[in-house]
């Protein structure tokens, strides 16, 4: 593992040294999926140079808001998150499991094989990253991997793009995630800008990274370079507006359930799931057992919200059957008992269940409330009584 | 003007028609407490500290199993008392009970109505024979339920 | 110091046919199928683990294995009609094609209570999941310690495994029965399951319980325990949520902190297990 600060390995390019990057990796076969602006956001696609990249875009992020402006300038990467993640990459959002072939009474299950290249992800931001290997937990950490996900996340070639311009939804500081990031990539690029147009700074954090960045051209990083690189995620650290505890919160959630506060968020929330649509970590997966005209039987696996009626189902009926309690069950999830299961928070700070919110429930107001009347619980018996 | 706890826990039938210095004892352990609908009196497992007698509203009894509505199990009202499990040891709740509407009751604090029927028991005794008559009521007409006499004929 | 070895599949999503080899029909909604696997060995397992079930083109189902490990015959898994999947499973013919995945979860750990007396508490169809640790225990060579069955249903004719229960009587267990209604033949104890238990001398310091059925009668079973000196740890209950994976991805069976295909079903029982299974809706 090459360190960080091991400059001789430390470039700096320009954009062009961005298209040599990408050529070199579609040359390895990779499939290059980067950011590009479609609809009013920024969502991920396959790119094939930097001129599919968010030039001159910029995202303004509220609680239930999200809006792209076009300025004339040529960052690539002045963005902060849009409403999709490198999940979809890894644990696609819909997936055949397994289908059966049947001669006579022999039944015969067939697995589907990875048929799409791996994966060179050009971007991700460092709060993805930590997304992704919250998720090499819940999918590899345990006795038994998905052998799929495994596969694809192995395969990957990981691009991190550190951040330089949060939106005000942004909390990666709190959670430890951003906004910049020291391991984990093989690649790791920086955004500075120069007089003469961006200049980026690549770090390699892996020999695979080593391997490619012979072919980005440039010239060695200089310490002036670190400095700028510092500039830039001190500068975004201090821009980021919201705060979450994190320290505190796994217990705070835990010992809260009771609180009043899940009533008042339970009458605005719409159990729509549109949070954990976004969620870079959400990982709840639903199975389905469909026939085929051809007598064949499809199993197929896909993304599933904690804030559906049946998610919870027993054969009498859902467990969760309230938004109540649905709502309480994703946010204690997220921060709190996570933990117990798989040893990490859930949540990486990236704000997207904030801006992508239709009512703008803030999931730190919401935290920030509860440990402000840390402790409280509905009124039950009060006494006095009445006087009839 | 706050009416004196001893003429309310006397106006209740389960302590009513005894002397006025056993519902004065009985009212020296007690408050006037108001339930909002829908909320919880009791909650099964919890330790069990009161003995409610309503005045005003329905309780319904109540259990809770997972991908369930709560199962209800009895229905008390006006002039009637819920909890009994404060009598003996662990003194934990074995059901939950919720309010169907807003409940005026008065809150008899356990700990403090064992303490005074131990003192006392020629006062004990007189509370144990009324709580027992409750009860017995209760039994039967829950075995009368058990027969299930309205359901279909099974034939086997 | 493991009864069997488990056997890791590489992807355990994938299901392995098997065959069902015989059916037979408990009560009027539970069937037991006996299943064997088209090709290869049989899973191995423990008492007290599940298997995913498929019955092609319905759906999938966690569902205990109700045989002992080691004994003769092929594995069985009952079954109660509750749902498309199970109802198919229930009317599944003998020669018919299901899936297996598992097992997963975790056992009653049986083979460590060779020394204990075992109080076996189940409720209705809670029978099933305890069936094969029964049988293990019963008819271990060399256990010292005394094994009570005692077993809640709702009328006389919902018992499930009336032969069970009396060969394991012949072969040395106290096997009591109650019914919540009796009918006219019926002459054994009527009463919720809770009260068999003051009828049994067992020494709560030595006595390991296992506990299976609905929630209500597991959490009012433990209390009966409890309340005779039994310590919370030494009860084992077997919790039961939505699962659609076995193996802690699908994030269905979560309960709090807890995901019932990794952690449990078996769980030893504890205040903060206790606290979870009464919070309403989680």
């Amino acid at each position: 593992m090459l360190s960080h600060m091991d400059l001789s390995a430390s470039l700096i390019v320009d954009r062009a040294g961005l298209d040599g990057l990408l050529g070199a990796l579609a040359a390895r076969g990779y499939r290059t999926i980067g950011p590009v602006v479609r609809d009013g956001a920024v969502v991920q696609r396959q790119v094939s140079s930097t001129g599919d990249l968010p030039q001159g875009w910029h995202d303004e992020q509220a609680p239930g808001h999200y809006r792209l402006h076009h300025d004339d300038d040529s960052s690539l990467f002045a963005w902060a998150v849009g409403p999709e993640s490198p999940k979809s990459e890894f644990y696609p959002a819909r997936s055949l499991v397994w289908r059966t072939s049947s001669t006579g009474d022999v039944v015969t299950l067939e697995q589907p094989q990875q048929e799409s290249a791996p994966a060179a992800l050009i971007g991700s931001r460092p709060c993805e990253l930590a997304a992704m290997r919250v998720l090499d937990r819940v999918f590899a950490g345990g006795e038994i991997p998905d052998p799929c996900y495994r596969d694809r996340r192995e395969g990957s070639f990981v691009v991190v793009a550190e951040c330089g311009t949060p939106a005000a939804t942004c909390f990666c500081t709190s959670m430890g995630t951003g906004p910049g990031v020291e391991d984990g990539y093989d690649l790791a690029l920086t955004e500075l800008t120069s007089p003469d147009g961006p200049r980026y700074l690549v770090r390699v954090g892996s020999a695979r990274g080593a391997e490619v960045i012979a072919e980005m051209g440039g010239s060695p990083a200089q310490p002036a370079d670190f400095a700028s690189r510092d500039a830039v995620l001190e500068n975004a650290a201090r821009r980021i507006e919201r705060k979450l505890d994190a320290g505190n919160v796994r217990q705070l959630l835990a010992s809260n359930l009771e609180h009043p506060r899940w009533d008042d968020v339970a009458s605005r929330c719409l159990a729509c799931g549109n949070c954990t649509l976004v969620c870079p970590t959400c990982f709840c997966g639903a199975v389905s057992d469909t026939t085929t005209v051809d007598g064949a039987v499809e199993r197929h696996r896909r993304w599933d919200t904690c804030f559906d009626l049946a998610h919870s189902l027993v054969h009498t009926g859902p467990v969760r059957a309230t938004t109540w309690s649905r709502y309480r069950q994703w946010l204690t999830h997220k921060l709190s008992t996570w933990h117990d299961q798989f040893g990490t928070s859930g949540c990486v700070g990236c704000g997207r269940c904030i801006a992508w919110c239709p009512v703008g429930i803030d999931i730190t107001v919401e935290v920030a409330a509860i440990a402000a009347s840390d402790g409280a619980v509905p009124v039950h018996i009060e006494s006095g009584g009445d006087r009839s | 003007m706050t009416e004196n706890i001893g003429d309310l826990v006397a106006e209740h039938p389960l302590f009513s028609g005894l002397p006025t210095d056993v519902a004065e004892l009985v009212g020296g352990c007690s408050q006037n407490v108001a339930i909002a609908t829908g909320q919880l009196l009791l909650e099964e497992g919890e330790p069990a500290r009161s003995l409610y007698l309503l005045r005003r509203g329905h309780v319904a009894l109540e259990v809770h199993e997972p991908g369930r509505v709560p199962l209800v199990i009895d229905r008390i009202g006006p002039g009637q008392a819920v909890g009994w499990s404060w009598m003996f040891p662990p003194y934990r709740w074995h059901f939950d009970a919720r309010a169907l509407e807003p409940v005026g009751a008065i809150s008899v604090d356990a700990e403090c109505l064992r303490a005074k029927a131990e003192a006392d028991p020629a006062f004990g005794y007189l509370l144990m024979k009324r709580i027992a008559a409750v009860m017995l009521d209760r039994l039967q007409a829950t075995r009368v339920r058990l027969l299930d006499v309205y359901g279909r004929d099974v034939t086997h | 110091m493991l009864l069997t070895e488990v056997e890791p599949s590489v992807n355990p999503l994938m299901p392995a046919t098997y065959r069902v080899v015989a059916r037979r029909v408990e009560t009027d909604d539970v069937v037991t199928l006996s299943l064997e696997p088209t090709s290869g060995p049989s899973l191995l397992f423990r008492p007290g683990q599940f298997n995913m079930l498929t019955a092609f083109g319905v759906g999938e189902v966690a569902i205990s294995i109700s045989s002992a490990p080691g004994a003769p015959g092929p594995m069985e898994q009952t079954v109660r009609d509750v749902g498309a999947v199970t109802h198919a499973l229930c009317t599944a013919k003998v020669g018919s094609t299901v899936g297996v995945r598992g097992p997963f979860g975790t056992d009653w750990g049986v083979d460590e209570l060779d020394d204990s007396e075992v109080v076996i508490v189940a409720g209705g169809i809670g029978l099933a999941p305890l069936r094969g640790a029964i049988s293990y225990l019963v008819d271990k060579p060399g256990r010292t310690g005394q094994v009570y069955v005692l077993v809640g249903s709702r009328e006389p004719d919902q018992i499930t495994f009336p032969d069970d229960l009396e060969r394991w009587e012949r072969d040395g267990a106290v096997v009591k029965v109650t019914v919540d209604n009796g009918d006219a033949h019926w002459h054994g104890a009527i009463g919720v399951v809770t009260t068999l238990l003051p009828t049994i001398s067992f020494d709560p310091a030595r006595t390991v319980a296992l506990v299976c059925g609905p929630e209500i009668m597991m959490r009012f079973t433990v209390r009966g325990l409890a309340d005779l000196g039994v310590p919370l740890g030494s009860i084992r209950v077997s919790l039961e949520r939505n699962m659609q994976c076995g193996v802690g991805w699908c994030g269905h069976c979560q309960l709090g902190p807890l995901l019932i295909c990794r952690d449990g079903p078996v769980f030893a029982y504890s205040e903060q297990l206790e606290r979870l299974i009464s919070e309403r809706e989680r």
